[in-house]
């Protein structure tokens, strides 16, 4: 049986990258999963990967969260399973409430695609959990939405929270203006749930996990993915 | 059937006098309303290449890799390893004139389709691309609006955009360029072709439900444009990336079992043209009831859904019996599918609606017998351009600032601006991403890869058209080779002015001969391509624009030359002819004396054979750190290009020339067959023997390293430049000027 379950919505393209990652990267089985399946049943993992589900028709993932799987996912989450995103699937999770904030248009308008640099804010997340806070990692992003926004109190209460798991920063490590790719609010990149179980981060660990690709950074959340799931 | 049309309607739609006699000899009896529109669109220059067809028969088509020529959707050439390489360049520049979101993002939309159509999966995008200058606001409307239609629907495909040109010259203001090129990868014995056999066999229409958009697309990209071109919006198209990914996913799924005998993508002239040329490819005839054609609108008649472009559809000649299949995997991914008639034996294009016969026409009428002409070619008064030499400039005192300069000029810029808007990345395939000499993806699970590249010069077109055919040819090639791949087949896009002025024709003839003999000395067939012709506005015509796409396989996908200096202490050699300073229409001339005139360099088709050769055996062996072509800025561009990987690592480097007269040429000069590596010092001695046995001179030019761009000229330093200014100027500069 497939541990990691790799989800597909109409629209959804990064589904073979991740596929290919974490099989490449954990040795173990991922298998897809079309939207209108019922059930999740016997997986460890789920992965909501990037693209543009639903064409991004109304907003970047408001309509994903209205896919048959979404029920599944949510239980998945509430049993305290892993469930990931990445960028589009970062704004999956957003819409269906496992995580907080919303997205805006990056700053510049533009869809944005370019290698960033990234900070590990906290291991207590799926996808952290086997790097050292402190540790930077190279990786490109790919989106148009990425302007992480969320409340003053919101914001404060996942900094103090240690909620934010990924920040943008230079190659110095330093959260800069100059080294966030899309405007969001403190560099964040990524985050988690209050439980620790749900994360997701706008760039792509799918595009970097071979030397071939130009960088393989990305494998240490696959890894991280893995350990999660083995505890 | 309605009644006869008349020679006015004819004249109005864009046919001649001649054509429209043709047609009704060719019934029998004067057309009806609707079988006129079929034929103003069938042919028309877009669709009928009536203007080129016998001047397009020079290039060569062959190789014992060709799968499949010109003439399907997109050419085929086997790549090894049981695969094939489908790939195809195709021109969107009316449409964005008139809407450059839209009619950019369809670009891309409708070179996809002829992709998959031949059941290949695309991999890759590349787009070649010409505006008017930067300075002036619609400019910038229409290049800003073009690259982000072309990234919207791109991006949303999720097909990395790997490669590709961006220019800009006056010539282009009221008229841009948008090429739009997509490369597929299909089992090598598993490629679809359009042909209808079979008769009786049921045809589907799928995807996209038919509207009035986009109704004589054709005739519009066939026709020059005046000032009221912008009210001609209607006839631009409006694209669903949304809806073409789930027609790819749908079509490539159903291609994988047999339930299918031929696929046709419905573009230029929608159902007419899909529907006949399907049959007369086949021998066979159609007979299509528009009644089960899925309507977007109410009230259309015959003349709108035969002409209608409504994006995202697809015409499917379906084995009997086996229509369930399409049914079920329609269902699956929520998209229309219906059949909408049968394969005929009799050769006819049989179109009822409400009941009644609309149109009857034989299939071949509109595709096979569409007029071909030779047109009247003349060689222009001003030909041949005078040479432009260093005498004739006055001498620059501070070259620093005249590097600075061309590092941000428009022409030589870096491409970074546009390229960070293109996914470029996704499917985690791209090894060689855009910035280098050309783009590569692997396929996974094999070891080799696919390299890509566009190119063109309007400027080296416009003053020796042949020369600038056979240069485009020779830079495509090297670029690919610049990345270690070997050329395995071509394509290509052909803008050019009115071809009903002769002086337009004898450009276009001599850029096909100019071609026709790069292709020949480098052994690269062409296997399809597009004309478009008319690109002239308000009585200008645009420079003769061809482009050339080439295609490469590189059989370590690990290891393509990398396209940036990779440690200090490596050691610079260019490689190629000496004697390479030739000036004319080059970057230089035209970004610091702005003059775009001279003549381009004189091809040298033996040295670019021998240099690509020592390129590859370079990159093999692992010989070369770094690689890159000589082209538009010559050494000093080839040099700053390659100081700015895309990981945000930089390296300086020392350029040592020996230069007994002026400098120009010798920084700037665009000589052919030439290429700038560096090395590390302990292969410095295998690197010369290697170019010696490939025939190939070689000349030191100096090392990599420090924290400046520094050339020493005759031993004495002539620039010095910080990496961080000079980073800053080269990286974000087409930005500022974009968007300013």
């Amino acid at each position: 049986m497939a541990r990691f379950a790799v989800l597909v919505f109409p629209g959804t393209n990064c589904e073979g990258d991740v596929h290919h990652a974490i099989e490449t990267v954990t040795g173990e089985p991922a298998k897809l999963v079309w939207h209108k399946e019922g059930s999740l049943d016997g997986f460890d993992a789920a992965v909501v990967p990037g693209g543009f589900a639903h064409g991004d028709y109304l907003r970047a993932g408001g309509l994903a969260r209205f896919s048959p799987v979404m029920e599944p996912l949510i239980r998945m989450a509430e049993s305290g399973r892993a469930v990931v995103g990445i960028c589009n699937g970062f704004q999956i999770l957003q819409e269906a409430g496992l995580l907080p904030g919303a997205m805006l248009r990056n700053e510049s308008l533009s869809y944005v695609c370019r290698d960033v640099r990234l900070r590990v804010e906290a291991d207590s997340s799926p996808l952290t959990c086997g790097l050292e806070p402190g540790t930077t990692l190279r990786m490109p992003v790919g989106h148009a939405e990425g302007n992480f926004r969320a409340d003053d109190d919101i914001l404060e209460a996942l900094e103090a929270d240690e909620q934010v798991i990924f920040r943008y920063c230079d190659d110095g490590g330093e959260a800069s203006d100059a080294a966030n790719p899309n405007g969001s609010r403190n560099n964040i990149a990524g985050v988690r749930n209050a439980r620790g179980n749900v994360a997701a981060l706008m760039p792509h660990p799918d595009r970097a996990y071979e030397e071939a690709l130009g960088g393989v950074d990305g494998c240490r959340l696959f890894e991280s993915l893995h350990r999660f799931t083995e505890s | 059937m309605s009644g006869p049309a008349t020679l006015e309607a004819a004249l109005a739609s864009g046919l001649s006098t001649e054509e429209f006699r043709q047609i009704g000899a060719l019934l029998g009896r004067p057309p009806n309303p609707t079988e006129l529109g079929m034929f103003s669109a069938m042919w028309s220059e877009h669709c009928s290449y009536k203007s080129s067809r016998r001047h397009l028969a020079r290039f060569p088509t062959e190789s014992p890799r060709v799968i499949e020529g010109p003439g399907e959707n997109a050419g085929a050439v086997d790549i090894g390893h049981g695969l094939a390489a489908v790939f195809k360049v195709e021109s969107h520049n009316h449409p964005t004139f008139i809407e450059p979101f839209q009619g950019a993002a369809t670009g891309v939309g409708g070179i996809l389709r002829d992709i998959f159509t031949m059941g290949a999966r695309p991999v890759a995008l590349m787009n070649s691309l010409r505006f008017g200058p930067l300075s002036v606001p619609k400019n910038r409307a229409l290049f800003t609006g073009a690259v982000a239609g072309i990234a919207n629907y791109g991006n949303s495909m999720g097909i990395p955009t790997v490669g590709g040109e961006v220019f800009f010259e006056d010539c282009y203001s009221l008229n841009p360029l948008v090429n739009a090129f997509a490369l597929g990868i299909a089992p090598a014995d598993r490629i679809f072709r359009a042909r209808a056999e079979a008769p009786g066999s049921p045809i589907w229409c799928v995807g996209s439900k038919t509207g009035r958009d986009g109704i004589h697309g054709a005739s519009m990209a066939s026709a020059a444009f005046d000032e009221e071109a912008e009210a001609k919006r209607p006839t631009v198209q409006v694209g669903d990336p949304f809806l073409e990914k789930l027609l790819m996913e749908a079509c490539l799924e159903l291609m994988r079992g047999d339930a299918l005998i031929a696929v046709q993508d419905m573009g230029a002239a929608g159902l007419t043209c899909s529907t006949s040329e399907v049959a007369s490819r086949g021998g066979a005839g159609v007979e299509i009831d528009l009644d089960r054609v899925a309507q977007r609108e109410t009230g259309m008649n015959a003349y709108e859904i035969m002409l209608s472009e409504s994006q995202e559809r697809m015409l499917l000649v379906v084995r009997s019996g086996r229509e369930a299949e399409v049914t079920r995997i329609f269902d699956k991914w929520d998209l229309d599918a219906a059949p909408i008639g049968t394969v005929s034996g009799d050769g006819l294009l049989r179109v009822r609606h409400q009941g009644r016969l609309a149109a009857e026409v034989p299939c071949r009428a509109l595709t096979d017998d569409a007029p071909a002409f030779d047109r009247p070619a003349a060689r222009p008064s001003w030909w041949p351009s005078p040479e432009v030499t260093p005498a004739d400039l006055p001498e620059p005192s501070d070259w620093d600032a005249v590097i600075r300069e061309l590092a941000g000029s428009p022409e030589l810029a870096s491409r970074r601006f546009v390229y960070e808007q293109y996914d470029h990345m996704v499917r985690s395939d791209t090894v060689v991403r855009p910035g280098g000499d050309a783009g590569v993806v692997r396929i996974k699970g094999k070891e080799f890869g696919i390299a890509m590249t566009l190119d063109g010069n309007g400027r080296y077109t416009a003053r020796d058209p042949r020369r600038g055919g056979a240069l485009a040819v020779a830079e495509a090639c090297r670029n690919l080779a610049a990345v270690g791949a070997t050329p395995v087949g071509a394509t290509n896009c052909l803008n050019f002015g009115n071809p009903e002025r002769p002086e337009i024709m004898w450009e276009f003839t001599e850029a096909i001969a100019g071609m026709t003999e790069a292709l020949e000395a480098l052994a690269v067939p062409i296997t399809g391509g597009n004309v478009s012709f008319y690109n002239e506005t308000e009585g200008a015509n645009i420079f003769p624009t061809p482009v050339v796409g080439v295609v490469g396989v590189l059989e370590d996908a690990t290891g393509p030359i990398p396209q940036h200096f990779a440690a200090a202490g490596d050691l610079l050699f260019l490689a190629g002819p000496t004697g390479g300073d030739a000036l004319g229409a080059s970057a230089f001339l035209k970004e610091h004396h702005g003059r775009t005139d001279g003549r381009p360099p004189k091809p040298d088709l033996d040295a670019e054979v021998r240099l690509g050769a020592f390129l590859r055996a370079a990159g093999a062996t692992g010989l070369a750190a770094s690689a890159r072509d000589l082209s538009e800025g010559g050494l000093a561009a080839a040099a700053i290009e390659s100081l700015f990987a895309p990981g945000g690592s930089r390296l300086g480097a020392e350029l040592q020339v020996e230069c007994p007269d002026r400098l120009e040429g010798t920084l700037f000069g665009e000589g052919p067959a030439r290429a700038l590596l560096s090395v590390r010092p302990g292969d410095a001695e295998a690197l010369a023997g290697l170019a010696a046995r490939e025939g190939v001179p070689l000349a030191a030019v100096g090392s990599v390293g420090g924290a400046a761009l520094r050339i020493r000229v005759n031993g004495s330093p002539a620039v010095s430049l910080d990496l961080e200014g000079l980073a800053d100027t080269f990286r974000n500069s087409l930005g500022r000027m974009a968007l300013a």
